[in-house]
């Protein structure tokens, strides 16, 4: 399973059976099988017509608000000692996070579709609110399926869904987690199949979803390759993401995986830590097999029955990972590092108070490893963060943590 | 290799009714009365017995399905003890087909070689996989034909006549039809609809057409029964041991019992329609 040989190029798949190496494909039910091909020709249709990208980067200019910045974070620099810090401001975007990137995408391919139902899951609520947004700029009906762990947890989110005029469905099942959330949202899908449009969150599920959404994410690594040009005049030396599914990251990395000059490192979430068993982690602490459409890595049982996942970021709290990812460390392209409840704590705090930024709790994993990554590098090494999201959102649950140990 | 699977067909076709498929889930509610269950199903009247592989994340499943599966993983039910409880119930029947129900990952875990063998000799006749379409097809379903198993694949209403040479390529034993766009235990299916389906199936196919997925009463198994050559009933029969449990959710001297008069009922209902020999 893990044999995968040097491919020419990392940035052709997926093969046209959705496959990158072993991991991916179209593990669904045959109900849901021709909606999916449907999808994938619909796809290709889009990409093809200069209108509708044309459509696309009207919306990511004046709606979504791009090109979001890179900016050099000078204080976390200096306060590291080491290599030259840009964050990349997804934080920026309309709604909050680079989720909107990918909805903003599906949804105007489900109006090519002729599609009036939309429908998602969401584990922090991001690609739920960012889905509510767009659906309510286009006047479509929007479903929400969230774990009812992950509504308690991130309340705000889930009033601004209602907000935006979206149906938000609290999840009982299973850990009442996104994974649960998504099994709903593929139970909606399986029968609601003639209206609706099922708006995934992130690089997984059956194909063509991780090629699809990594497409409409790519637009985060093209950008941060020009500016990082105008602003050094040359190519990163090194980027760091979070990692729950992986969108932000695959969007990130995806225009700089041939260039093997470029360092990438994505950040799982170790929750309690990797050796607790609680942990998000599926990469470092799981093994390949298949769920929720595709195969790749995941936690689960020597039965292979699922694990519950356990991470403070709702974001991040998935047992699974996209297959290009699981494909990326496999081949050795792309080192995947992991960071614990407490390191994004701390992260999330120290990026609060030296930049005046509060980022989402997934993205604070990612800088947790840029805080011991960064010092050890010289000053002209150029880093650059993904600051996928901004944490207002986990600012309630953040204050909780943090007066318990004070009282 | 669909020796039983053909023999039992065939019998229900001399006797001029339709099949009756019975699904539960083993180890539901605990694996001892889960046995015990499933050695009393042929005798009130099931056809062919339908094994439901328990699994945390059954995307294709309803609330009482997905209940049952994980009743049965918390007693500690697994894929070793779902084959032999086959074991088991073999020593007593040779003619019963058995059918398992799952999703991949557990057997995928297992090993796609060494699941195939202990199967075929535990006494399996074929398989249901419920996320393993025709795309799929060399992960197991062609392994399993060549290790003599029936790969039993589902039809559904998105399943257009384009499309259902491709699904049907592969399928042996018997066509499964899923008679409503939907979990399992939802809607109650447009009977009519279904007996068109059936129709433009049989267009395309000489095996013995299931219909199930919603149907649940002996009025419903009668109905569909006019069109199709076997019935499916599943979550009303997990539903049955659900009701049974005492208050911390095990089972009760009456557990067997609910499941075996419900199934009594439903072949009556099966039976009460004559169909061509």
């Amino acid at each position: 399973m893990s044999v995968v040989t040097k491919p020419n190029s990392f940035r052709s798949g997926p093969d046209e059976r959705g496959r990158f190496g072993p991991f991916g494909g179209r593990f669904v039910a045959e109900t849901l099988m021709p909606l999916v091909l449907d999808l994938e020709r619909a796809y290709a249709d889009a990409k093809a017509d200069p209108d509708f990208r044309a459509e696309m980067d009207r919306f990511l200019a004046h709606y979504v608000g791009r090109p979001s910045p890179l900016y050099f974070a000078e204080r976390l620099t200096a306060h590291l000692g080491g290599a030259k810090i840009y964050l990349k401001r997804e934080e920026l975007n309309h709604t909050g996070s680079h989720k909107v990137n990918n909805v903003l995408g599906q949804i105007l391919l489900a109006r090519r579709m002729g599609k009036t139902r939309i429908i998602a899951e969401t584990g922090a609520g991001q690609h739920g609110v960012a889905t509510a947004t767009l659906c309510a700029r286009f006047g479509l009906e929007c479903v929400v399926y969230m774990g009812a762990v992950d509504v308690e947890r991130q309340k705000p989110n889930v009033i601004r869904m209602h907000m935006l005029g979206a149906e938000v469905v609290p999840v009982q099942s299973g850990s009442r987690t996104l994974k649960d959330a998504l099994n709903e949202a593929l139970r909606d899908w399986v029968t609601n199949v003639a209206d609706t449009f099922y708006c995934i969150g992130t690089v997984a599920g059956p194909h063509p979803y991780p090629m699809m959404v990594r497409d409409f994410q790519c637009v985060i690594g093209d950008e941060v390759r020009a500016q990082m040009r105008e602003a050094e005049g040359r190519l990163p030396d090194s980027l760091i993401a979070c990692i729950g599914g992986g969108s932000n990251a695959m969007g990130l990395f995806h225009p700089f995986l041939d260039e093997p000059e470029v360092v990438i490192y994505g950040v799982e979430a170790a929750g309690h830590g990797i050796s607790t068993g609680l942990h998000a982690a599926s990469l470092t602490g799981g093994r390949p097999g298949v769920l929720h459409g595709n195969r790749t890595y995941l936690l689960m049982n020597g039965d292979g029955q699922i694990n519950e996942a356990h991470s403070i970021s709702a974001g991040l709290d998935y047992p699974g990972i996209g297959p290009e990812h699981a494909w990326l460390h496999d081949a050795g392209r792309v080192t995947y590092l992991s960071a614990t409840d407490e390191e994004a704590l701390a992260a999330f705090q120290l990026l609060s108070k030296l930049e005046g930024i509060i980022p989402a709790l997934e993205a604070a994993h990612a800088l947790a490893r840029v805080i011991d990554i960064a010092p050890k590098l010289p000053r002209d090494h150029l880093m650059v963060v993904s600051l996928s999201g901004r944490g207002d959102k986990d600012v309630p649950q953040v204050a909780e943590i943090l007066e318990k140990r004070t009282s | 290799m669909t020796r039983r699977l053909c023999a039992r067909f065939d019998e229900c076709r001399a006797a001029q009714r339709a099949a009756l498929v019975t699904f539960v889930t083993a180890g539901d509610p605990d694996h001892a009365t889960s046995l015990a269950l499933v050695k009393a199903l042929p005798e009130a009247g099931a056809d062919v017995i339908e094994l439901g592989m328990p699994f945390t994340d059954p995307m294709a499943d309803g609330p009482a399905i997905q209940a049952s599966g994980l009743r049965a993983l918390k007693k500690g039910e697994t894929l070793d003890r779902t084959l032999a409880l086959v074991r088991e119930f073999r020593k007593q029947d040779r003619a019963t087909p058995i059918i398992l129900m799952g999703y991949y990952n557990p057997i995928f875990i297992h090993g796609v070689g060494r699941f195939l063998d202990e199967a075929k000799a535990a006494g399996v006749d074929g398989l249901i996989v419920v996320d393993l379409p025709p795309e799929e097809d060399d992960e197991l379903c062609l392994p399993a034909l060549k290790a003599g198993l029936a790969f039993i694949r589902l039809a559904t209403p998105t399943t257009d006549d384009k499309r259902l040479p491709k699904v049907l390529g592969n399928t042996a034993g018997f066509v499964y039809y899923v008679s409503i766009t939907g979990i399992t235990g939802a809607a109650t299916p447009d009977f009519g609809a279904v007996a068109a389906a059936v129709s433009r199936i049989k267009r395309h196919t000489r095996l013995p057409v299931a219909v199930g997925f919603g149907v649940k009463t002996p009025e419903h198994a009668a109905e569909v029964a006019k069109a199709a050559d076997a019935v499916v009933i599943g979550s009303s029969l997990v539903e049955a041991v659900r009701t049974s449990l005492d208050a911390q959710g095990n089972a009760t001297p009456g557990t067997v019992g609910a499941v075996t008069s419900l199934v009594r009922n439903l072949a009556k209902g099966v039976a009460s329609v004559r169909k061509a020999a």
